[in-house]
Parts: structure tokens; sequence; C-alpha cells
């Protein structure tokens, strides 16, 4: 173990309340920030959810459409001038838009109705539990997941409830497809979906569209937008990313999840740097002592710059511990904080840069060491 | 005695600032030879202090010269004063200045460390010198568990584990009962036997008269004195 690492752990360990202290403050901090990120995280996947297991490779919806959830309606005969393009091998109308669902005891509550051709290219309900899917067919017929089911006053399949007046069975029943306004999302035919939201037949919210094998996505894309009018042509990729750009900086939520991570690491900072200083100032005669026997400043540096990381390692490791608890208790959630392995590896080279960063005042301190000072103390 | 390891010229140095701003060297001159333990001796205010800061290159005087081992140290910056502080020059303090987190071999093996010595061939050579200095039983106790006398025999291994070529000890016995300065500075005039390393002490002991070869008076800034000790218990100590 080199000497500079022992000296920065026996000066970190040596006072432990103020050790300990330190630790919780940067847990604390860390935690703050962990969970911030693990939302924006959980966020970002929520809101593209639906475009992300939708089989579409491309998205035709109406010219300024912001996200997935925008009311803008097209006319669905752009379908076949979709159709009429070199290299599209499907395109099928999806109908997205808000219903009330009536509960048993006749109180309604707002659901957000996604209804898609059933056979070939559609936005289908996944990870179905209950049921199965070829039963939405059957007339009335709707998919809800089980997280609802409280929400909508259904207990299992073959439940009927009434949407917009019209009588409606559940069919089908899925696990995890959560929405993060909370409103219940219900799968259905894309008629059907019309029906409950009032949508006119002839009329869709988007159209997805499957290429041919073989098809240039870029060369089709750009086919579409020259043949197509008043419509817009995305990627799911790209209509992924307005939607997150939307959600999360639009409305003002991801900045408000940024600003709670900044806050975070500027408490951490603060508490860090204090921690760091006032133990620099304690051991000033030992580093006055090293300065005269003849350590370059880099070897100091380095002593408190290991104390730096000792910090992060610490306080990472139980800001970690607590995340993961958080990420498992949020799980079933509609806002779920999600700790992947590259936000864990970034927020420890976050810690390590708040801690490594926090050393400046107390480097400043050591700088400023009289070495002759020896003498006098 | 062999050659000049350590010479000061003319050095003036003022301390304070404003009203407060006093001359504390007024010029002072000397030089320290292989082989030789001297002496300096003054009363409180004389200015041994910071000559001994200037002497060791903690300092840099307002006028005159330092040359250590021939080599001048004007001009230096503060990197380069230090690499020189640790290739040639070992402290002892009044105070010891031990590192109260490191054992007594660590303490040692620091000032090694400091100049990037492997860390197996720096415990091994801090483990002899600690032998030397009567203390190689003692290299895993920390210095809360060492007496006064113990730890500045390890302060003084430390000075000298780098063979540096002087070795500037400030008030070394000063903390220290008769027999511990006693020892203490039959060390000091072991290691003064080489003739390639000074060793300067600063003192108001005059218990340890004897042991001088040297003894330089300081007054209100300036040598008053540099005569010969007599040297007798570093004789003894040879013979």
């Amino acid at each position: 173990m080199s000497l500079q690492f022992r000296l920065a752990s026996r000066n970190l360990f040596h006072d432990r309340l103020r050790f300990i202290a330190t630790i919780i403050g940067i847990i604390f901090s860390m935690v703050l920030v962990t969970v911030q990120m693990g939302l924006y995280v959980g966020f970002r996947r929520m809101v593209t959810t639906m475009i992300d297991n939708a089989p579409a490779e491309l998205w035709i919806m109406p010219v300024g459409t912001k996200c997935f959830e925008d009311p803008s309606l097209l006319d669905e005969r752009q379908r076949f001038r979709a159709l009429a393009v070199p290299g599209v091998a499907e395109a099928t109308p999806l109908v997205i838009g808000y219903a009330q669902w009536r509960l048993p005891q006749g109180t309604t509550t707002p659901v957000f109705v996604v209804g898609s051709e059933l056979r070939g290219l559609g936005l289908h309900p996944w990870n179905v539990v209950e049921g199965r899917l070829d039963d939405l067919s059957v007339p009335g017929a709707v998919a809800i997941d089980q997280t609802y089911f409280e929400r909508l006053g259904i207990t299992g399949v073959e439940q009927a409830a009434e949407l917009r007046d019209r009588k409606i069975q559940v069919m089908a029943v899925t696990k995890g497809i959560r929405s993060f306004t909370t409103t219940p999302y219900v799968f259905t035919d894309v008629e059907r979906a019309r029906s409950f939201t009032g949508i006119a037949p002839n009329k869709a919210s988007y159209l997805l569209v499957k290429l041919s094998p073989g098809a240039d996505l870029g060369t089709v894309q750009q086919a579409m937008r020259d043949n197509l009018a008043n419509v817009e042509v995305l990627t799911a990729a790209e209509f992924a990313g307005r939607s997150r750009s939307f959600w999360l900086f639009g409305t003002g939520a991801g900045a408000a999840l940024f600003a709670g991570a900044l806050l975070g690491l500027i408490v951490g900072t603060v508490i860090v740097a204090q921690t760091l200083y006032s133990s620099t100032k304690d051991h000033i005669n030992e580093f006055a002592t090293l300065r005269a026997i003849g350590s370059s400043s880099r070897y100091i540096y380095t002593v408190i710059i290991w104390q730096a990381v000792l910090s992060a390692v610490v306080g990472f490791a139980g800001a970690a511990g607590i995340g993961k608890v958080v990420a498992a208790a949020t799980a079933e959630s509609a806002l779920p904080v999600i700790m992947t392995p590259p936000l864990t590896v970034a927020l420890f080279a976050l810690t390590l840069t708040m801690c490594i960063g926090s050393a400046i005042a107390a480097i400043v301190k050591v700088m400023r060491i009289d070495p002759a000072m020896v003498f006098s103390r | 005695m062999t050659d000049i390891v350590l010479e000061a010229t003319d050095l003036v140095h003022h301390l304070g600032q404003g009203a407060g701003r006093v001359q504390a060297l007024k010029g002072v001159s000397l030089s320290l030879k292989g082989g030789e333990l001297v002496l300096l001796m003054g009363p409180s205010g004389s200015g041994k202090t910071t000559l001994l800061s200037i002497l060791g290159c903690l300092m840099t005087p307002d006028a005159g010269t330092v040359q250590v081992g021939g080599k001048p140290v004007a001009g230096l910056d503060p990197e380069a004063l230090a690499q020189l502080r640790r290739e040639r020059i070992g402290f002892i303090f009044q105070s010891y200045h031990l590192f109260p987190t490191l054992n007594a071999q660590d303490n040692v093996r620091l000032a090694l460390d400091v100049r990037g010595e492997r860390a197996r061939t720096a415990k091994t050579a801090a483990r002899e010198v600690l032998a030397t200095v009567g203390l190689g039983h003692k290299g895993k106790s920390y210095p809360r568990e060492l007496s006064g006398g113990e730890q500045q025999r390890v302060a003084i291994a430390r000075a000298i584990v780098g063979k540096t070529q002087v070795i500037l000890a400030d008030e070394p016995t000063g903390a220290l009962d008769t027999a511990n300065g006693q020892a203490v500075m039959t060390l000091l005039a072991e290691i003064a036997k080489d003739p390639s390393r000074a060793v300067l002490v600063v003192t108001h002991d005059p218990r340890i008269l004897p042991f001088a070869d040297r003894i330089i008076h300081i007054e209100d800034g300036r040598i008053i004195s540099d005569e010969s000790g007599s040297g007798t218990m570093k004789k003894v100590s040879q013979a």
C-alpha cells in the first residue's frame, strides 16, 4: 500500500465522527442525484414505451405532432399514398385518444385508448398474462394492464364494463404496461377505438409503416416526405427522440429532475469540500512537515485526492445501495426509478468528480503552507 | 575534516511588515564542513530559527547566498527547493513532528517515499536505520506508544535515512530529560563522524556543549562568536 494512500486513509478515518458525517452527507446527496437520474431514465423509457413496442419502422403523423399522446389527427387516405411509395410493405392506422371508463358502481375514470388493426402490423398489447390477443377480435373486447384492476373495477378477464357508454369486455390482461401519466392504457381494435374516442372513421392518429425486405429506410422516408402532404414522416428513433424531448424539456419535467440532481451535487460538493478542508487544516502540521522534508506539491495533492477518492468510493457504495432499494421499491410504480449499469457507472464517475472537485479548497490551503512553520510549532 | 557541505554568505532577512518589520539577520556568514557537529546558540529572538529556516531552504533570504553541497539555491523555485531538501537536508524538530497515524517504520520510510523510492527498498532502509538508532524493535509502534526520547530517535532516523549531507536540528533535546537528551546527542555525534555529513544543532541546552566541534553564538541577528568546541563527548563516542 502506498504511503500516500495510507496517510490519506488514516487522515480520513482518524476522526471517525467527522468521517461518518461526511459519508452520510455524500450518501444523501448522491441518493438525491441517483433518484433524480433514475427517475429521468425511467421517465425517458416510459414516455416512449408505446413507440418502442410498436413494430413500425416509420411513423406518419400530422405536422407538428409533439409526442405519442398528441391528439392531432390525419386523414386515413394518406395510407394509400403511403402504400404507393416503393419499398413500403404495410401501412396501418393507429388511433389513440382519451375516453371515460365507467366502473360498476357508476363512477367514471379516464383511460387512454390505443387502437390498431389486430392482424398484421399494429401496436398490440404485449406481456399478455391472461386471455389471448386473438380474443380482442370479439366485439367490445379490450385489453388492460393488471396494474389498473382496482382503478378500473376489474379483477380479471371476461369482466364487463362501459367505455363511452358502450359495453366492453376485458378479454386480455397485460403485465407492466403502465402509463407515466397514470391514466390506464386500454388496447382494442382500431374501429372500436374510434368509437370509444369519438374519432371520425376516416381519421387516424398515426400510420404505422413497415418496409419491404431490403428497402432502404432513408430512401423510403424521403420518398414519403415527397409524396405525402401535410404529414411528417419520422423513423421510430426520431419519433421517440421527439417525444422524449417534449416530455422532458418541453414540459419542464426534465429540467426539474436535473435541478434536483444539481442540488444534490451542490450539497455533496459543499459537504465533501468542508470535510477535506477541515481535515487538511487539522493536519496542517503534517503537511508542513511533508513539505519541509522535501515532498513535492504533487505528493501532497495526491494524499488529499486519495482522501477525496476514498470518500467517493465509500459514499457512493452507500448511495448505490440505497438507490437499488429505491429502484426495487418503485419498479411497479407509474414512474419507476431505473438504475441501469451505464447510469451506475456515470453516477460513480460523478461522485468521484464531485469529491475530487471538492478537494480544491483543501489543495489551495496546502499550497499556502509555509514549510518554515515546522520550527515554530 | 573535509569539504564544505553548507555555506551561507552575508545573509540578511527581515520579518514582519510595516511598523512591526524587524531585521532578523544582519549579514550572517557561516559554513559547515563534513564531519562537524556545530551548535548554534543564542537567546530568544536572536535569529536562530530564521537562520535555520534559510539554511534549510525553507525560507529565502532578502539578501545573501546559500550553497548546499556546492549548489547555489538562489533563484530556485519552491519545487526545486523541495527537491534539494529531500536529497540533501535532514530535519530534526524539537516537537518531533512525527505523523501520529503512521508507525515508526512508516514515519522513517516517508523521507524515502517523498523521493519516489520503491516501497520495498524504503522499508528495508527504514528498518535498518531504526535499528541504528536503537529502535529496531519498535518499528510497528505508533508515536503515541513511544517515549519522547524514542520519538526523537525516530525523527533522527527519518532525517538520516536518505543519507542527506546536512542535518539541521532545532532544539532536539529541548523536550527531553537528561538521559534521553544525552542519548539523542550521542546519536547526532555518531552521525557527525561521517566526513560527508555535517550536523547543525540549534540549542539553549548547555548540557550538550561537550558534543560540539564548534559553537556559534548569534545575538541580535549577528554571529558574535564562532569557536571550536571541546568535542569531548564526540571523541568519547568515537573512542
